[in-house]
């Protein structure tokens, strides 16, 4: 019996640690790349999600929801960017001030606080349309959504440009005296982070069949707990190794909370228990005075 | 070369704190040149590099560098012109980044950075060469982090990345302040050979006066954000400890300077 409801949860997992790993690479983009602690994620999750919904709600296809929402997020990490090093504002505020702008900014989007999606064509309705376990096609599009993602991030932190944002993230002085606009880096790196998480958003909202306004609630800690599981099974030891420890540290999140609901977790209880993992895996390496541990961000 | 004029600036103006770090110093460097400079603990040694580099604004008076004035060009752009090493080993390179990775940025120091290979396949061959002269055994670590090096190690590694794209100046802030006297014995002579081989017009701050002595072309005291002496070739070269401590003793409070 325990067992096969321990079975039980492992699609489920794949399916929504996959789609929920893009929100993962943009923290990792934020956190990890750009040492910066991006809050703007609790609005533009939703942000996507909004957009992408409204499409659908108009007609247009949701395509171009998606891309959307793409754009729109892209432009939101942007603006916490310029709010941080144009108007001095420091990062953890910036961050604040934008996903508060934003809530505002998705009810405008969508209207309403909630849109369901449930009796209307997404993305993904011709894959469920299909002859088989409603779980192959969902889990192989978000893998290869996913791992595409993954693979495009490895490379592009691997450009010229991408070793400029690392390194802006590692040493800030030492690559603005070797000629980067370190603003500009900080503020394109927030962009395209944001820019993943919208995208999460716009996907999973259409997989769960509703968009809500409060669904970005906690989304950063989930995303920063996923990252820290990833990472003590993995490592950080290169680039490659630290997006693919975020993906596959969501799809062990998502199958340790689906467990605890099995085993008897109040939904409502969710928040705290993953906002409790955060605070041991963060606050243990204090504890036993190991500075390597720390986790090294700018601005704060 | 390099010019300086009346340049002046003063930290926490119309506070309490209110401190004048430069007061006025005008300062001409010809290419080729590499000048030393000394003085006690807030003397303006620092703020001076600083204000070349362009992490501060003077208040008053020019900067000027091969023709341009660069008065009010902020610091990422004045990357082309200068090359600069600090005191802390931790500063001058990413350490979660490889050794090739490191130089790879410092190749394009002042270009733009696009879209192609951070690491060009074409530049690895010179990278493992340029690596080998060091004599650390780094041409054979090259995809290791930089975490993973010692300081002295590191700050080597950075005088490699400032010749791979010569800058129009150096600019040494105590660099080899933070590393035990061996090490920093092996940095400053690499510092030197790398200085004469690529004819680098460079301007070295440090505290301890005997090597302020025994490098460079010309020598500068400061005090008090002023240039206190100025003095090079044969009169430099003839120089001793004893002479300036003789001369300048009672302005030079700060013990750390005596001791060579």
């Amino acid at each position: 019996m325990f067992l096969s409801s321990f079975l039980r949860t492992i699609p489920i997992s794949l399916e929504q640690g996959l789609a929920y790993g893009i929100v993962a690479l943009g923290i990792v983009i934020s956190f990890r790349i750009l040492a910066f602690p991006d809050l703007t994620v609790d609005g533009s999750f939703p942000l996507g999600a909004a957009a992408v919904s409204r499409l659908i709600m108009e007609g247009i296809h949701p395509v171009y929801g998606v891309m959307l929402a793409i754009v729109l997020g892209f432009i939101a990490g942007c603006f916490t960017g310029l709010l941080n090093t144009k108007l001095k504002i420091n990062s953890l505020l910036a961050g604040i001030l934008m996903m508060t702008i934003l809530y505002s900014v998705n009810l405008r989007i969508m209207g309403r606080s909630n849109i369901q999606l449930l009796t209307v064509n997404t993305l993904l309705t011709p894959l469920e349309s299909l002859e088989m376990n409603r779980f192959i096609p969902i889990i192989a599009f978000f893998f290869l959504v996913t791992i595409g993602i993954k693979i495009l991030t490895d490379m592009f932190l691997h450009t010229q440009l991408g070793f400029a944002m690392r390194a802006t993230g590692d040493n800030e002085q030492m690559i603005r005296t070797l000629g980067t606009n370190t603003d500009n880096m900080t503020i394109l790196g927030l962009g395209i982070s944001n820019a993943f998480v919208a995208l999460s958003g716009a996907l999973v909202c259409q997989d769960q069949g509703f968009s809500d306004v409060g669904m970005g609630i906690g989304m950063i800690v989930a995303g920063l707990a996923s990252i820290i599981i990833g990472e003590a099974l993995l490592g950080t030891k290169t680039v490659q190794r630290m997006t693919l420890a975020a993906i596959v540290g969501s799809i062990i999140y998502k199958f340790i909370i689906s467990v605890g609901l099995r085993l008897g977790l109040a939904p409502t209880d969710l928040k705290l228990a993953t906002g409790i993992m955060v605070v041991l895996a963060l606050g243990i390496p204090a504890l036993k005075k190991e500075k390597e541990g720390k986790l090294h961000l700018r601005g704060v | 070369m390099i010019e300086l004029a009346e340049v002046k600036k003063t930290f926490s103006r119309g506070t309490v704190d209110e401190k004048v770090a430069i007061n006025g110093i005008t300062l001409h460097i010809r290419d080729g040149d590499f000048v030393t400079i000394i003085g006690s603990n807030g003397a303006g040694k620092t703020t001076a590099l600083n204000l070349i580099s362009g992490t501060y604004f003077p208040d008053g008076g020019n900067i000027v560098i091969d023709g341009v004035d660069v008065t009010n060009i902020p610091e990422h752009r004045r990357a082309k012109f200068l090359g600069r090493i600090f005191q802390d080993p931790l500063m001058g390179t990413a350490a979660s980044m490889s050794i090739e990775e490191n130089l790879a940025i410092a190749d394009l120091r002042g270009k733009r950075r696009g879209l192609g290979w951070g690491v060009k396949k074409s530049r690895r061959g010179h990278y493992r060469d340029i690596l080998k002269m060091l004599d650390l055994g780094l041409e054979d670590r090259m995809k290791d982090m930089v975490s993973l090096l010692s300081g002295g190690q590191r700050q080597s590694l950075t005088l490699l990345m400032v010749t791979l794209s010569i800058p129009k100046l150096l600019l040494l802030d105590e660099h080899t302040a933070a590393l035990d006297p061996k090490t920093a014995q092996r940095v400053m002579e690499l510092t030197e050979k790398i200085i004469k081989e690529n004819n680098l017009t460079t301007v070295m701050v440090t505290h301890n006066m005997q090597q302020a002595i025994q490098y460079g072309n010309r020598m500068i005291m400061l005090h008090e954000g002023k240039i206190q002496f100025d003095i090079e070739g044969e009169e430099k070269n003839n120089l001793t400890v004893e002479d300036v401590v003789k001369k300048f003793g009672e302005k030079l409070k700060d013990e750390t300077l005596l001791v060579a």
